[in-house]
């Protein structure tokens, strides 16, 4: 088991170090910061200074190392708009976006969880229809789009909720929906395929046949066991909604990751870019990683596997 | 192939374009991407209006199920004056050039790829695998956002962006199969008969993989979609000039306080396009092969 978890865990930095190195060479590649920091009347031994001083004048693979040896410190430089560690940007950003991703985690829980136990209970009937059907329409559906319906339906027709901003509880309701309807489909199939596996079970049966209350046997005796892959899954979930966020936050003005990082895009701010992105892997293959080990508990053909 | 015990004759197994109508045949679906398609080619025939057309004085007509819309424009009109429904039609165009080629390219890459890795084995699999770890471990919009803006955006850049992204996808599953092939004896018996490897990839392994590939590119053409249309809301897929789903969405938010209809439409497009091809990669995948569900 040490050693499973160990080549993991080592797997799992490899594929951290090589994302960094793709995620600089490639905002490397984007343009020059620097003429979009200064006006353009600048002269050019200003410009030459200002790349001095951000270390732009180095070769590529030096500023790498550079970076790499900062970002382990936990330094990731300095926004060049913001004018400040981007650590500490970060850190002041990502609350709201890990507070978006857990709300639609929430919501799509709400659903996936009665839609896969009842689909189950009453195979093939309308109501399992119906629950394929509502999970199918959320991964048709680009996030931001149903983030832009319920803005008209909700915040423009009814005016019941607001379309912009976080500063209220209320204002998490829109963009969770729009962030939590595309995960609906696939929890919904693990739910619905692990319960089907469950109610054939002879326990089942036997507390069928004593007599327990059937809402007792679905929902405490099936749904607990048939929980665990939903469960494993979770870390999965969460961490494809941290990364999947930014559209949706750039719709509803939230105060998240995913919007600095965009907003950084356009701003060429390289250090903020990398930083957001680097981020987003990490807790991808965190999450990731969490899941194979949970696995590996679970099941040892996996861990002794290759 | 599949082998099924089927009690019909040797040599009398009906082809598979036989086969495929019939049992729950997604005929709502294959309508609709069939007639996505043929809008696509046959689009400024059949517009109603030059999607470019401009009319300020038929601006924010709303639909015309809607009081004061008209069969003029019958899905409306933006704020420019412009035909929504034309819009989309021409959106089409885009739409299904980029699914082709996104969905070609990545394809043909991550399926190269993914037989060399699983074909070969030793260093070329553990390179190429954790490549793909790597890969994966990048959220795909994440990386998708620092590609495009890296590109001159556009249509070029949305296809390379989603090729970037989806190879590994293709690669991974196309190694999973080829590593359980390879052990098969006619392949060995083929390369024992001195066959050289691009001979076992195109006549013994390829052969193989096509349902499993057709499965996959179906499934990813919704995806693709939506990825086209994300892009370019954000302002680094497709361009203003040239109209995209994605663009008429992008374009929309900025009024949408004033016509809902702007915003509805492209984005119903969309839904209908990625429904009907989701449901019939789901039942392809079904008809190609029972005993994978989870593909």
């Amino acid at each position: 088991m040490t050693r499973f978890v160990l080549r993991r865990v080592l797997q799992g930095m490899f594929s951290i170090l090589g994302a960094s190195v793709i995620i600089f060479v490639v905002t490397r590649l984007s343009g020059d910061p620097v003429v979009l920091m200064l006006p353009p009347e600048a002269p050019e031994a200003m410009v030459s200074q200002m790349r001095e001083r951000l270390g732009l004048d180095l070769p590529i693979w030096q500023q790498y190392f550079m970076f790499l040896s900062d970002a382990v410190t936990g330094d990731f430089g300095n926004s060049y708009r913001w004018e400040m560690p981007v650590l500490e940007l970060i850190r002041e950003r990502l609350p709201a976006t890990i507070y978006l991703a857990s709300a639609a985690l929430v919501f799509s829980l709400m659903l996936s969880i009665p839609f896969g136990v009842l689909s189950a209970v009453w195979r093939g009937s309308w109501f399992d229809r119906f629950a394929k059907g509502v999970a199918m329409l959320g991964q048709a559906m680009p996030n931001f789009w149903v983030g832009l319906l319920l803005i008209i339906v909700f915040a423009i027709g009814l005016e019941w909720l607001p379309a912009y901003g976080a500063d209220t509880p209320k204002h998490v309701i829109l963009p969770a929906i729009a962030l939590g309807w595309y995960p609906v489909a696939a929890q919904t199939r693990i739910v619905r395929s692990a319960m089907l596996d469950v109610l054939d079970s002879d326990y089942i049966r036997m507390g069928r046949s004593v007599g327990v209350p059937e809402g007792v046997l679905i929902w405490k005796y099936a749904f607990r066991n048939a929980a665990v892959p939903l469960v494993t899954m979770m870390g999965v979930y969460f961490a494809s909604m941290l990364g999947g966020a930014f559209v949706v936050e750039v719709v509803f003005a939230w105060p998240g990751l995913g919007r600095t990082v965009v907003e950084a895009l356009f701003a060429r701010d390289f250090p903020v870019v990398q930083a957001g992105v680097l981020f987003a892997a990490l807790m991808f293959v965190a999450a990731n990683l969490v899941v194979d080990l949970s696995y590996g508990l679970i099941d040892p053909r996996i861990r002794n596997d290759r | 192939m599949t082998a099924d015990a089927t009690d019909l004759p040797q040599g009398t197994r009906p082809s598979l374009l036989m086969r495929l109508p019939g049992r729950d045949f997604p005929w709502i679906s294959v309508t609709i991407l069939v007639g996505v398609l043929l809008l696509a080619f046959i689009g400024p025939w059949v517009s109603p209006w030059q999607p470019q057309a401009l009319d300020l004085r038929s601006a924010f007509n709303p639909p015309v199920w809607v009081e004061g819309g008209s069969w003029a424009h019958p899905l409306g009109t933006d704020n420019l004056g412009r035909d929504i429904l034309s819009r989309i039609i021409a959106g089409t165009r885009i739409s299904v050039i980029v699914a082709f080629w996104a969905i070609v390219l990545s394809g043909a890459l991550g399926t190269l790829i993914g037989m060399i890795a699983g074909y070969f084995g030793g260093w070329a699999d553990i390179v190429i695998m954790r490549l793909v770890d790597i890969q994966l471990s990048i959220p795909p919009l994440a990386l998708a956002l620092i590609l495009a803006a890296v590109l001159d955006p556009g249509l070029q850049t949305v296809v390379i962006v989603i090729v970037v992204t989806y190879w590994s996808w293709y690669a991974r599953i196309v190694r999973g199969e080829i590593l359980s092939l390879r052990e098969r004896e006619y392949v060995a018996l083929a390369r024992i008969a001195g066959c050289g490897p691009v001979t076992i990839f195109t006549r013994h392994l390829a052969p193989n993989i096509v349902n499993t590939l057709l499965v996959l590119a179906t499934l990813q053409v919704g995806q693709v979609i939506i990825f086209e249309a994300s892009l370019s809301f954000l302002g680094l897929g497709i361009q203003t000039p040239q109209i995209s789903w994605g663009v008429m969405l992008a374009d929309a938010r900025g009024y949408i306080t004033n016509a809902w209809w702007a915003i509805t439409m492209p984005g119903i497009a969309i839904m209908l396009t990625c429904l009907a091809s989701n449901l019939f990669g789901d039942w392809l995948r079904d008809v190609l092969d029972p005993r994978r569900k989870q593909l």
